[in-house]
């Protein structure tokens, strides 16, 4: 059974090759031994006759063709799972690195995990309140859902993904002390400095004991980056529909994860598709953003919210590009607004949320909250056209409402979008500021909001006065 | 012939190879290892198969066996599909979620359809007989929206021997017998086809029926016809998979098989729920009952992504050749291209363009020719309607999937960012969509609607394109400086894109609007449109005209005015409107 393998046959950046391997299966886990005593795992990722190709989490560094023990584990890549993992830190790989120990395993399970059964899901419809205007009134996150911040290398996207994890809580919801609520945090080859934002921010605002967090820093292997989301998800799979827990992932930095896929896939020699990534790059996202939602036998929820800084600030680029079209809409961050001081720089444009047709509204939120939402988005897209009509000829020669266009923008942009680090608006102070915002124009723009709704919430700008 | 067997040597994602046998056919269907995955052979040389696994490969060892089963894959058709969710190789959803819970586990046997509900069979056909394919023996009615026709498989003929009563059976029992020549042949309710293979027909028919759909955008500007193949290219965000949900929910076909290929969990699970819940207004039944779902979401395997594209078509050439109109939406062929590149790549093929393989092309054409109208062997008509989502990466029309796409359809809804910006829905941008059937289509407009339905949607349609070549102007120069002629076509387009193009899926009125409102819409509007042209030549000042309010309320009519009895609310908007603008122009005329 424990046959160990001496030796490597090749080695090719983060990949060893083994020949005459007999009794061995895809995706097995394997540990190499170095003569120096030094143990690291890997994987087998393909097998072509007596030949297999293994992945080395730890990178290949120090191993030669001869002097290495390999055995192969007679098991996929598995995690540990438990209750007591709540508060501890682990590596990459699921390791824990606190110091504190291994926790007792209640459960051990396949992180690659299996595919939710679509007939088995339920439709995600509850709104979660983060108390930030931009994300509750027009790109509202709901639980289950997964929706990622696009941001840039130095926008505050570590700051607002915070920010969501520490104000965000179901209005109205049955979990009012907390109990039911947890934080699995996977950070893939992000800076020490932010992993320990992260872990101070979670310890100052007194939630350090209900968060799982799984480090992969930048100095880390790279390989070990592609298994860690999917430990921090079997976790949160875990916490969610065996303790009921609802459960918030935030992944950083999904870029960094993808440019890992694309290095292990160029060593095996694969055909590239676009900007050099491999041609399942979608479904290999697919895989980890998929696993995010609530299924009907079981009371919790996983919600995702990656985060991944896009390469030149270009939202076209594949990681993004892919991102947007596997989950449920994207929170945008403006350099523009960034420059200009503004917090959170939510660039609501292309900012979306696909969940949140069937989450707000009455019953949910407040029933203006869907025509509102349309109104600013279109009076917000006027206010661009007049921008850059105005950077044309000049703001003076525009016309009387192209200006009250671009006093509403100027406004927009230092009431409703910029907000505290710590403030935390209730969803009908975010909506009555709308409305507020809204008196600035004329009734007649308002061509999104239906009559009924018009009537009962649109204040002229002189009956706000009074 | 004795079933093949080979053992598998080599495993790389999907893609398993296998020797130790010649006799495996290209595209037969195989059962991998000791779990018996399905897949199916896509490549044979000397002593090796390459195998594509529809599911996980995961420990799958070395020198585990893989047997063929002699045919190629095929899925079973008979009552019991609609109203049915299945996954991308026919098998359902809901029993596999009771055997393995809310995770889908590997190498699952389930039944395609369910083979011990009685149905309640009235036979058509009588002893003695002679039949020949694709005829009607039996009908059973399969939901309260639909009587599902039996019909003889297409490739048998003959004299029929004996026939089974009226009464309950079950899809595997053997309704009638048939004498061919010298053999006879035991016809089941259920038959089953191979997916990578059109059903034959007896002709083809010239396209002239629309497939009306409620959404002005597509029944006025750039129709689609029944039998036709159009194609919905958009970034994420531009509305694809809601356009496509809108057109499920209200297009005139009277079955829509929904594929959703590679996309999000949630939203099939939100057809389903809400195709449960949405009563279609002709019938007063649930949506559902005419509807079946393929799910593959992302995350489930991609060869089985490969798969959901034929096993929907299929589907749907099952029920046109009952003379049924099938609609098909397929959300998204983007990313059953991608699993194509994907395979293709694990095969180490020669890439063509960004890495798809250089059979897109072709494979595409394949998918697209198999709609179309259509005389069937048993003389009824029926069609297959082709609706394709196209995910272009980084939602640059220039890629090899939406480009080679336009080859194979004649209608294309161009999805546009920067008006999903603005949150102008559908995004269908108009200057750049377009519609081939528009002259098949217009004697039948003209029969069915209005004489001059087309002549009034090229009216509008060269309203917008003057608009767009303004729009360039103004850009420039804002729009003050514009003299009032030009202004005031600004202002009808405006009416026009707020008013007409632009329409609310979540309005009850609103979400589906019949062509005789559309047509009265355009009334409206061009009447509006030869109005402030009037005023234009008077020398009125603009200004009175907006002031006036009249273009709100043409832009207000979706809501103002419902579906039902429409006549008395347009003509009185139509004298309103006359008389706002004669008091303009002529001062207090009562």
């Amino acid at each position: 059974m424990a046959i160990e393998y001496m030796g490597l046959n090749n080695i090719q950046g983060p990949l060893a090759v083994i020949e005459g391997v007999d009794d061995t299966f895809y995706e097995e886990m394997v540990t190499v031994t170095l003569d120096s005593g030094e143990k690291r795992i890997g994987r087998v990722i393909e097998i072509s006759g007596d030949k297999a190709v293994i992945q080395v989490f730890e990178g290949t560094s120090d191993l030669s063709l001869t002097n290495t023990k390999t055995k192969f584990m007679g098991e996929p890549m598995r995690l540990p799972l438990s209750r007591e993992m709540l508060g501890r830190t682990l590596d990459g790989a699921g390791r824990p690195i606190d110091g504190l120990g291994d926790y007792f395993a209640d459960e051990i399970r396949d992180v690659n995990g299996q595919p939710i059964n679509p007939v088995s899901r339920d439709y995600p419809n509850n709104f979660i309140q983060t108390g930030i205007s931009s994300i509750d009134c027009l790109a509202t996150l709901i639980r289950g859902q997964k929706l990622p911040i696009f941001s840039g290398d130095g926008m505050p996207h570590d700051e607002l993904a915070m920010q969501i994890a520490r104000q965000a809580k179901v209005v109205d919801g049955d979990d009012k002390s907390g109990e039911k609520f947890a934080i699995v945090f996977a950070a893939m080859g992000v800076k020490h400095d932010v992993a320990n934002y992260f872990r101070k921010s979670f310890e100052e605002s007194g939630v350090l004991g209900k968060v799982v967090m799984f480090l992969n820093l930048s100095n880390d292997p790279v390989v070990e980056r592609i298994i860690t989301p999917r430990c921090a998800l079997t976790a949160a799979e875990y916490l969610a529909f065996k303790h009921n827990m609802h459960v918030l992932v935030i992944l950083t930095d999904m870029t960094s994860y993808a440019e890992a896929l694309r290095e292990v896939s160029s060593s095996k020699g694969e055909i590239p598709s676009r900007k050099g990534f491999p041609g399942y790059l979608y479904s290999d996202l697919a895989s980890l953003y998929e696993r995010a939602g609530i299924v009907k036998d079981a009371e919790g929820s996983v919600t995702q919210v990656p985060i991944l800084t896009m390469p030149n600030d270009d939202i076209t680029h594949p990681i993004p590009d892919l991102t947007g079209y596997i989950t449920e809409g994207q929170i945008v961050l403006g350099r523009d607004l960034s420059l200009k001081g503004v917090y959170p720089p939510v660039s609501i444009l292309p900012s979306l949320s696909r969940l949140m047709k069937d989450g707000i509204g009455e019953g949910f939120t407040r029933e203006d909250h869907s025509d509102l939402a349309n109104q600013l988005f279109a009076a917000y897209s006027k206010v661009e056209d007049a921008k850059s009509l105005a950077s044309v000829i000049g703001e003076d020669e525009l016309s009387e409402m192209d200006k009250k266009y671009i006093a509403f923008g100027r406004e927009f942009d230092s009431q409703f979008l910029t907000q505290g680090h710590n403030e935390n608006r209730s969803i009908n102070e975010t909506l009555d500021l709308g409305w507020k915002l809204l008196a600035m124009l004329p009734k007649g723009e308002l061509d999104r909001v239906s009559d009924e709704i018009l009537e009962k919430y649109y204040k002229s700008a002189e009956e706000n006065a009074e | 012939m004795a079933n093949s067997q080979g053992k598998i040597f080599g495993i790389n994602g999907p893609v398993v190879t296998v020797k130790g046998c010649d006799s495996f056919e290209m595209q037969e269907m195989v059962y991998v290892g000791n779990e018996e995955l399905i897949g199916e052979v896509i490549g044979v040389t000397q002593d090796t198969a390459i195998v594509q696994v529809y599911e996980e490969t995961t420990g799958l060892r070395k020198g585990e066996p893989v047997k063929g089963t002699g045919g190629p894959l095929s899925i079973t058709l008979a009552p019991g599909i609609i109203s049915n969710i299945f996954d991308g190789i026919e098998r359902p959803l809901k029993d596999i979620r009771n055997i393995s819970g809310s995770f889908i586990e590997r190498g699952l046997k389930v039944n395609n359809l369910d083979e011990e509900k009685l149905w309640d069979i009235k036979i058509k056909a009588i002893k003695g007989d002679y039949v020949t394919g694709g005829e009607v023996i039996a009908v059973t009615q399969e939901t309260s929206l639909l009587e599902h026709r039996i019909m003889i498989p297409p490739n048998v003929s003959g004299i029929i021997s004996w026939i089974a009563p009226d009464g309950k059976y079950k899809i595997s029992d053997v309704i009638a017998k048939i004498i061919s020549g010298e053999d006879t042949i035991d016809v089941t309710i259920k038959q089953r086809w191979p997916i990578k293979k059109a059903r034959p027909y007896a002709k083809r028919e010239p396209i002239s029926k629309p497939l009306v759909t409620g959404q002005r955008v597509i029944d006025t500007m750039f129709p689609l016809a029944k039998g036709g193949a159009a194609a919905i290219p958009g970034g994420f965000g531009t509305g694809k998979t809601m356009t496509q949900h809108q057109l499920a929910k209200w297009c005139d076909a009277d079955i829509i098989v929904y594929i959703g290929c590679g996309e999000r969990g949630n939203e099939m699970t939100q057809v389903l729920d809400e195709f449960s819940e949405l009563i279609d207004p002709k019938s007063q039944r649930p949506l559902l009952d005419r509807t079946v779902l393929i799910a593959n979401t992302s995350n489930m395997p991609v060869a089985a992504r490969e798969a959901s594209i034929y096993t929907g078509v299929t589907l749907a050439e099952y029920y046109r050749d009952m003379g049924y109109d099938v609609a098909l939406m397929a959300d998204s062929t983007s990313r059953w291209a991608e699993a194509l590149r994907e395979i293709s790549g694990r095969l180490e093929e020669m890439p063509a363009e960004e890495g798809f393989p250089a059979y897109l092309a072709s494979r595409l054409s394949a998918f697209y020719e198999r709609a179309g109208y259509v005389t069937n062997l048993n003389a009824t008509e029926g069609s297959v309607s082709i609706i394709g989502a196209v995910s272009p990466q980084g939602g640059d029309f220039s890629e090899p999937v939406t480009q080679n796409t336009k080859r194979f359809i004649r209608c294309f809804w161009a999805l546009d960012k920067s008006l999903a910006y603005s949150r102008h829905y559908p995004a269908i941008q108009w200057l750049t969509s377009y519609s081939e059937y528009l002259g098949e289509l217009e004697d039948w407009y003209a029969d069915n609607v209005s004489g001059d339905f087309i002549e009034k949607r090229n009216a509008i349609m060269a309203i917008l394109q003057e608009e767009s070549s303004l729009m360039e102007i103004v850009k420039l120069i804002g729009a003050d400086v514009l003299p009032d002629s030009q202004k005031a076509t600004l202002e009808v387009a405006r009416t026009i894109r707020a008013g007409f193009l632009q329409q609310n899926a979540f309005h009850a009125d609103d979400t589906y609007v019949p062509l005789e409102k559309q047509n009265k819409m355009m009334d409206i509007i061009l009447l509006f449109d030869r109005r402030i042209k009037q005023c234009v030549e008077k020398g009125v000042v603009l200004s009175r005209v907006k002031e006036s309010g009249v273009a709100d309320d043409i832009i207000r009519i979706k809501y103002s005015i419902g579906n039902e009895n429409i006549d008395a609310p347009f003509k009185a908007l139509a004298e309103k409107i006359n008389q706002t603008f004669d008091g303009i122009m002529y001062g207090r005329a009562k």
